[in-house]
């Protein structure tokens, strides 16, 4: 289904990360015409176009949105870059994950290094990005209390996703670690580390 | 360059923004009424995308360090020539007033204010803190070289309409009770003080969920009537946040952003689902 949003948007519910991602890649390979935003979100993909002709544009998602589910279905190639973030293990709330999670510190690293994560989309702040397929046993809940400044580098677990802090921002996430590979750089082409659909490895430095 | 004497309630270097970015998490940011800055850049003969300076409720004095070409637009301001270009001499004092009505109005100077761009704009960024910081006292604008020709000679500012703001419905009404939209469009919203570049906070009457639960995080739009669990409606403007998790039951058409962009604290302000006439 292909949802109005306002003139110029047009919300297209994908219903999966997955697909999101699939459908914001092939919109980025062959942008159609007039599109000046594509944002993936968890189960859609918004399409921002001012002055497109709308009928066309709704028929080219449709068609694309159908495309890609066909290739997910087929488990149609991975050829999603993959980074590795290399971390210090030493955040604030390292100790009290481990003990809220049940395990020890060694075993918080082993789990938050031994899955590959994928970035799901990035808000809250410019390069920041929620990414996907945590371990379980690391799914907390954010701080009652929310640090004023949180630096940047942290690298932290909140609810089921990871994050790097792109800059340092205000905060409610648990900071286990940080990381010197700079996620956001302004004068950057792009500024963001962190794409939708990119595989993620955190490794212990 | 310009030399910032006092910048009045909250004034900031503004583009048309940094488009493009949205999947990064960069706000779109830009002028909160964009057709104002690219009249005032018209008026002095500059390309419409270049920056000039958003005022908040006027008041600000400002020392030309150069002769310059200046032109005013958006909220008329007490005293001052708008929409018309005027020239302040080398060492010269614009002190502005305060506005008659409306809340943002735009200063351009022939050449465009030229701080360093971050990702393609000259904007500050209210939420994000990307571009330049909003001014303070002692601050320093560059100007830029003239190019164009200085062509239009006046546009007289409009009077202020009447805050009818018109909205297609969607994307997520279906997640509001089915007499939400005629409360919508029912009866008048009072604009609260917590309003800013990020979005205009209105009281009145509450927008009722029929669904529980939370809504995945998604893509927004300037414009968006965004409806957190308090049932009191929020207009998102230029430096609104890429994606949210509100549903929105309504955007507003374009063409009425500047209005929303000129509503003051105080200010009454009703929505229609009617098309335009």
């Amino acid at each position: 289904m292909i949802r109005t949003a306002g003139e110029h948007g047009l919300l297209v519910e994908t219903g999966s990360l997955e697909l999101s991602h699939r459908l914001d890649a092939a919109l980025r390979a062959r942008r159609p015409e007039g599109v000046v935003e594509i944002v993936p979100g968890p189960e859609t993909v918004l399409v921002v176009a001012p002055g497109a002709d709308r009928g066309r544009l709704r028929a080219r998602l449709e068609e694309a949105v159908l495309r890609e589910r066909d290739r997910a279905a087929a488990g149609a190639d991975d050829d999603r870059p993959v980074v590795t973030i290399p971390v210090v293990y030493d955040g604030a709330d390292l100790d009290s994950v481990a003990e809220l999670a049940g395990i020890s510190v060694a075993e918080v690293v082993a789990r938050h290094c031994g899955r590959e994560l994928v970035v799901g989309w990035l808000g809250f702040a410019p390069g920041f990005a929620y990414l996907t397929g945590l371990d379980p046993v690391l799914e907390l809940p954010r701080l009652d209390t929310p640090r004023t400044s949180v630096p940047a580098g942290s690298v932290a677990v909140a609810g089921p996703y990871s994050a790097v802090y792109p800059a340092a921002s205000p905060g409610g996430w648990r900071l286990i670690g940080r990381t010197a590979m700079r996620v956001w750089d302004v004068a950057g082409d792009p500024p963001a580390l962190f794409r939708p659909g990119m595989r993620v490895r955190f490794e212990a430095a | 360059m310009i030399e910032v004497l006092a910048p009045g309630p909250y004034a900031s270097v503004q583009d048309l923004g940094r488009p493009g970015y949205a999947h990064l998490g960069v706000p779109r940011s830009g002028a909160a009424d964009a057709p104002s800055l690219r009249l005032a850049n018209r008026l002095v003969g500059n390309a419409e995308t270049l920056a000039g300076i958003e005022l908040t409720l006027g008041r600000a004095r400002l020392r030309f360090l150069d002769a310059a070409w200046v032109a005013l637009a958006g909220a008329p301001l007490a005293g001052a020539d708008m929409g018309a270009p005027f020239r302040v001499p080398a060492g010269g004092e614009l002190r502005l007033g305060a506005p008659v009505w409306g809340l943002r109005t735009y200063l351009a100077v022939r050449g465009g204010i030229a701080v360093e761009p971050v990702l393609g704009s000259r904007s500050t960024d209210s939420l994000s803190g990307l571009g330049p910081e909003p001014l303070r006292a002692g601050a320093l604008l560059p100007v830029g070289p003239p190019e164009g020709e200085i062509s239009v000679d006046l546009a007289p500012p409009p009077p202020p309409r009447a805050a009818v703001l018109r909205v297609l419905p969607g994307p997520r009404d279906d997640w509001f009770v089915p007499e939400a939209p005629a409360e919508l469009c029912g009866r008048p919203y009072t604009v609260t003080p917590d309003s800013n570049r990020v979005g205009v906070r209105l009281r009145g009457p509450g927008l009722a969920r029929a669904k529980e639960g939370e809504l995945p995080s998604e893509g927004m739009v300037a414009g968006a009537v965004q409806v957190p669990p308090s049932g009191q409606p929020i207009v998102f403007l230029a430096d609104h946040p890429p994606t949210g998790g509100y549903p929105v039951i309504a955007v507003v058409r374009e063409a009425d952003l500047p209005v929303v962009a000129q509503l003051r604290p105080g200010d009454e302000v009703r929505f229609t689902a009617r098309p335009a006439i």
